[in-house]
């Protein structure tokens, strides 16, 4: 059950920025809880890009990333109108995604 | 179509060095950009829709202070006196009586976990929040001139001042004279008018180290502790007076939260 | 003599008047949690003078109030010097005494949170003074050492209205603590006089 995203995308002088908020908790598996046992591993490992339904970023990633991490990029051209989908999925199968407007 | 991809992840490791302090200061700017703290304004805005209690029924129509379900300037107004209450109250309290009353739950199970983990945030976390943004660009305005929130103030005031403990500290152990800090932790001096400003105008705030949505009721709780002091409880007058006085301090700043703290 | 304590008493009577409702506002609002308990909100002369005068007592009351904290001291026998290298992890820890510690426990100094110690450590803060080449400036002689352990045993009894923590007095650190403190501020081989 994946916590909510928040996605802004604006264009400007021939570009499209994106900036996209996600909720998860990118364990990387080495921490301990306070009981002293290791958090198992919990992180994003793909996030993908679409506009207007094709795919234009396909990102691996890794538990480097912290907590409740924000994807910010910058698309060159694109337009008012165009339809942004950012999804993710995690290594437990876990997924989702986002739909925005270019404004 | 090209596409250029500086990829701009956060990242939540310590950045050491000469420049500390710049580096901080860029690092919290890059967090502001993209703030985790709308993933709780977000969640935020679920819990204040959503039917709850024996009555069932959401916290929409709950008065923060502008009228029933008034969310608009609402927390920029706030700590306030409330005459169906006769108290002062901050935005939790307020939160809690609302609870009490539209949703008929008791005071002791809607704060029975009132500050939340990384993992878990509590509902009082994620509704202040969402009510706190819709402040945004509003001058702080919090009440000042009705006896019971003068005598919050004078309260607040005592108690900034007021050394106890095992460890003899009051407000103004730490946060008492300019340009001091705890490790490399900046402290406000509350009694000066700039820095209450800040201060009103960035709490509650997203704290990156913990991934914890903060409030000013958690903060007042946590010093205490840190002050080796026993527990205050939550929403009581204690707490509300500090708040008060610091917000009041702080008057007229357009709020510019939630914030992003370390 | 007593003109002045008089003129003192008018001045800190508002004062006092206000304390009671903080008083009576403290132990309404708070309440007992782990091992703090609600004794603690009860204050000592110290602290109910210091709070009236807002830690600007006038000079006659800061040496009534730092003779009485002189005489709480315990120096224990023999050399005051401990182990440096354990009095630098009991500066860098900051255990002890909260609701989340466990009571009974060892506690930590604290000392890092407000002074600079060892030059190689840049996570300090700046509330006291840097301690950085304090032996070095001082020597480790007797009276440097038992300056220094008094400081930390009861700082007050220095200085009436201070920040710092009673460390030895609240009894919040043991003896041989306060010896390895003692140990990093003022042995030659210490970081901090390096």
């Amino acid at each position: 059950m994946a916590g909510p995203m928040k996605m802004r995308a604006t264009w400007a002088n021939g570009f499209t920025d994106v900036r996209v908020l996600m909720t998860h908790p990118m364990e990387t598996g080495q921490r301990k809880d306070p009981d002293g046992n290791l958090v198992p591993m919990h992180f994003i490992q793909t996030i993908t890009v679409q506009l207007n339904g094709k795919t234009v970023v396909d990102c691996q990633v890794s538990q480097g990333v912290s907590r409740n991490p924000v994807f910010s990029f910058r698309i060159k051209g694109g337009a008012r109108g165009d339809k942004i989908t950012v999804a993710w999925q995690d290594n437990k199968g876990d997924s989702n995604s986002l739909d925005a407007a270019v404004a | 179509m090209r596409l250029v991809l500086p990829l701009v992840l956060v990242l939540s490791f310590p950045v050491w060095g000469q420049d500390s302090k710049n580096q901080i200061q860029k690092y919290r700017d890059m967090v502001a950009e993209g703030s985790p703290a709308e993933l709780f304004e977000i969640e935020g805005e679920a819990l204040w829709k959503k039917p709850q209690g024996p009555n069932n029924v959401s916290l929409e129509k709950c008065d923060l202070g502008l009228g029933a379900g008034v969310l608009k300037g609402a927390y920029a107004h706030l700590p306030r006196y409330f005459a169906d209450a006769d108290r002062v109250m901050d935005l939790e309290t307020r939160l809690a009586h609302c609870m009490v009353t539209l949703q008929g739950r008791t005071f002791k199970e809607a704060t029975a976990r009132v500050f939340g983990t990384a993992d878990r945030p509590s509902e009082m976390e994620s509704l202040s929040a969402y009510v706190a943004s819709l402040s945004r660009g509003m001058p702080m305005a919090p009440g000042t001139s009705h006896p019971k929130e003068k005598e919050a103030y004078e309260l607040g005031r005592a108690l900034y001042v007021h050394r106890a403990g095992p460890w003899d500290f009051a407000c103004t152990s730490c946060h008492g004279a300019e340009g001091k800090r705890i490790r490399l932790q900046e402290l406000p001096v509350l009694t000066k008018v700039e820095s209450a400003r800040a201060v009103a105008a960035t709490w509650p705030a997203y704290r990156v180290s913990t991934s914890q949505f903060v409030t000013l009721q958690w903060r007042m709780n946590d010093c205490y502790r840190q002050m080796r002091m026993p527990e205050p409880a939550f929403g009581s007058d204690a707490t509300v007076a500090l708040i008060h006085f610091i917000v009041v301090n702080g008057k007229g700043e357009p709020y510019r939260g939630p914030g992003n703290k370390r | 003599m007593s003109r002045m304590l008089l003129t003192v008493a008018i001045f800190l009577f508002p004062l006092w008047a206000r304390a009671q409702d903080v008083d009576a506002v403290l132990k309404r609002d708070f309440h007992a949690r782990g091992q703090a308990t609600m004794d603690r909100i009860v204050q000592d002369r110290l602290q109910k003078v210091c709070t009236a005068t807002h830690d600007n007592p006038p000079a006659d009351a800061a040496k009534s109030i730092e003779a009485e904290q002189m005489k709480t001291i315990v120096f224990p026998a023999g050399s005051l010097l401990g182990d440096w290298k354990r009095g630098e992890r009991l500066a860098q820890g900051g255990r002890g005494l909260t609701w989340n510690d466990k009571a009974g426990a060892p506690a930590d100094g604290s000392c890092y949170n407000c002074h600079r110690l060892s030059p190689a450590e840049l996570s300090y803060g700046t509330i006291g003074p840097s301690l950085t080449g304090f032996g070095k400036q001082r020597g480790a002689g007797e009276d440097a050492q038992r300056y220094v352990y008094g400081k930390i045993y009861n700082a007050k009894a220095y200085n009436a209205c201070s920040q710092m923590p009673r460390l030895g007095f609240s009894g919040t650190l043991t003896a041989e603590q306060i010896k390895d403190l003692v140990a990093l501020l003022l042995d030659p081989a210490s970081p901090v006089n390096k």
